[in-house]
């Protein structure tokens, strides 16, 4: 059962990632991309990371996808119309890809994962929260100080339009 | 009058006894079960329909619908009837894709939260560990099946319906995280049945509401937006925008529409009642009664609000979310933090 859960949602995430960067239709990409993201918090439930899979629906579909889609709305040049899927820069962009392709492959050929006969904790929740406020506290409050300071400039850049 | 968890455990020990694997025995009951709870928002959906209209009609001293059944009741039913009757109707612009699953979306998610609300002692589907946080991942689901039906209808009034439920959603969203927050920093854990343990005994002065009336409010009035309802129903404001994002719509996806807005409804009283209103806690009656009674209590302010309140304009929608929602959620949190490390609740 837990293996065909995996290959569904492998092939979930295959076929919808393929979709978004074939698809011509803009919108239909960001919906793509959408099934994609949430087919990899399936995987996130498939490995006992339930506070993980709950976050990534929640930042990723809720947040991130909409964004996308209000930009793709909002932009009437785009909307309804299919866009050129290539312009001059192809070959470098495939390139680019190929080299990257062969980085990860290479990085996943070469990794030894860690593996463990232990049961996964049942309250991840919990030690996701003591973590990140003792061992992590660092970074965690680098990255807030980080997004504050995001969120202070976003506010003063959509403001100087008003003045 | 009794507790329905033994019936459901005595089915599922009959069906181990008839000799069925436990594989097949947790199938069967699973499918029993998600048949059983999607009938049973069903029959909810129906009722809200005709206690809204009802309760629209007295408010308005008027009788609202009297003919099928006794005061109307099985009006509903007729026109659900009627609706799956009708034509299928799909623009000839549309986005035949995306307007085909836009109410397939809303309608799953809508009933997809049921997995993790406790319906009385022991009746819950699964108590997930990160309970609310599922319910609040699912339902952001919904917004993107509006804006897939704003954008697949083709029409300008459904997209501007659209974005403004999203923009609205997306907002609302922030407060009403933020005021479950309390409950959750009190409760220290994010499944539903703790929640619920957390406010049993002392006579019901253990429920949420009584430490923490500020996320109560907050979360009743983001949970008005977040539903789309009167004095926050901009996405389908009649007078601006025809019908908002439903608006070229008709039978039976209509109808899943229509269901799943009276099913989110029920959704935010049940999230409510089970976390500021003890859940099923009560004396005397049976658990899944107090359930059932304080969700419909709070369905019927939902109706009261919808009915007696105006509309907001849209930049008031936005400046009432950021600047009094938002800072009033953080006061509670604070206020959260500050009493349990002091008062250690």
């Amino acid at each position: 059962m837990e293996a065909f859960t995996f290959y569904l949602f492998s092939f979930l995430i295959i076929v919808a990632a393929l979709a978004v960067v074939t698809m011509r239709n803009i919108f239909h990409c960001a919906l793509f991309l959408i099934l994609c993201l949430f087919s990899v918090a399936g995987i996130y439930v498939l490995l006992h990371a339930e506070f993980l899979a709950a976050v990534q629906v929640l930042i990723y579909v809720g947040a991130v996808s909409i964004l996308i889609i209000f930009a793709i709305m909002l932009t009437s040049r785009l909307a309804g119309r299919d866009v050129p899927m290539t312009n001059e820069q192809t070959f470098l962009g495939g390139f680019m890809s190929l080299v990257l392709l062969f980085t990860l492959v290479y990085a996943l050929k070469e990794t030894i994962f860690r593996v463990t006969a232990q049961a996964p904790a049942p309250q991840t929740t919990l030690r996701i929260g003591q973590m990140l406020l003792t061992d992590y506290v660092l970074p965690f409050e680098l990255v807030s100080v980080l997004l504050l300071a995001t969120l202070i400039g976003a506010i003063i850049i959509s403001r100087q339009e008003g003045n | 009058m009794m507790e329905l968890a033994p019936i459901f455990t005595w089915i599922h020990d009959l069906l181990l006894s008839l000799g069925l694997g436990p594989t097949w025995t947790d199938l069967i009951s699973q499918i029993g079960l998600a048949v059983l709870v999607f009938s049973l928002l069903c029959i909810v959906a129906l009722f809200l329909v005709w206690w809204e209209r009802k309760i629209s009609a007295h408010i308005q001293q008027r009788y609202g619908p009297m003919m099928t059944g006794w005061h109307g009741v099985f009006q509903t039913i007729m026109d659900a009837l009627k609706l799956i009757q009708k034509e299928d109707i799909v623009p000839a612009v549309a986005d035949r894709q995306v307007f085909f699953w836009a109410p397939v979306i809303v309608f799953t998610c809508a009933f997809a939260a049921y997995i993790v609300i406790p319906f009385g002692k022991g009746l819950i589907v699964s108590d997930l560990n990160i309970g609310i946080l599922y319910i609040i991942a699912i339902t952001t689901f919904t917004i993107i099946g509006l804006l897939m039906a704003g954008w697949g209808s083709n029409n300008k009034y459904a997209l501007l319906g659209g974005m403004r439920s999203a923009a609205q959603a997306v907002s609302y969203e922030v407060p009403l995280v933020l005021s479950i927050m309390g409950v959750v920093m009190v409760t220290g854990s994010m499944s539903m049945n703790d929640i619920v343990a957390a406010q049993s005994g002392w006579a019901g002065f253990r429920w949420n509401v009584i430490f923490q009336p500020l996320g109560f409010v907050i979360y009743v009035i983001a949970a008005t937006a977040e539903a789309n309802r009167t004095p926050f129903d901009l996405p389908e404001a009649e007078q601006e925008l025809v019908a908002g994002f439903n608006i070229e719509y008709s039978g039976m996806k209509f109808a899943m529409f229509f269901l799943a807005e009276f099913v989110n409804m029920f959704t935010v009283s049940a999230i409510a009642t089970t976390v500021f209103l003890g859940g099923w806690n009560g004396p005397f009656l049976p658990s899944w009664i107090w359930f059932l009674g304080k969700t419909l209590a709070m369905v019927f302010l939902f109706m009261l609000f919808r009915w007696t309140f105006p509309r907001l304009r849209v930049d008031q929608l936005m400046e009432f979310a950021w600047k009094v929602l938002l800072p009033l959620a953080f006061v509670n949190i604070i206020y959260v933090g500050v009493m349990s490390l002091w008062l250690k609740w």
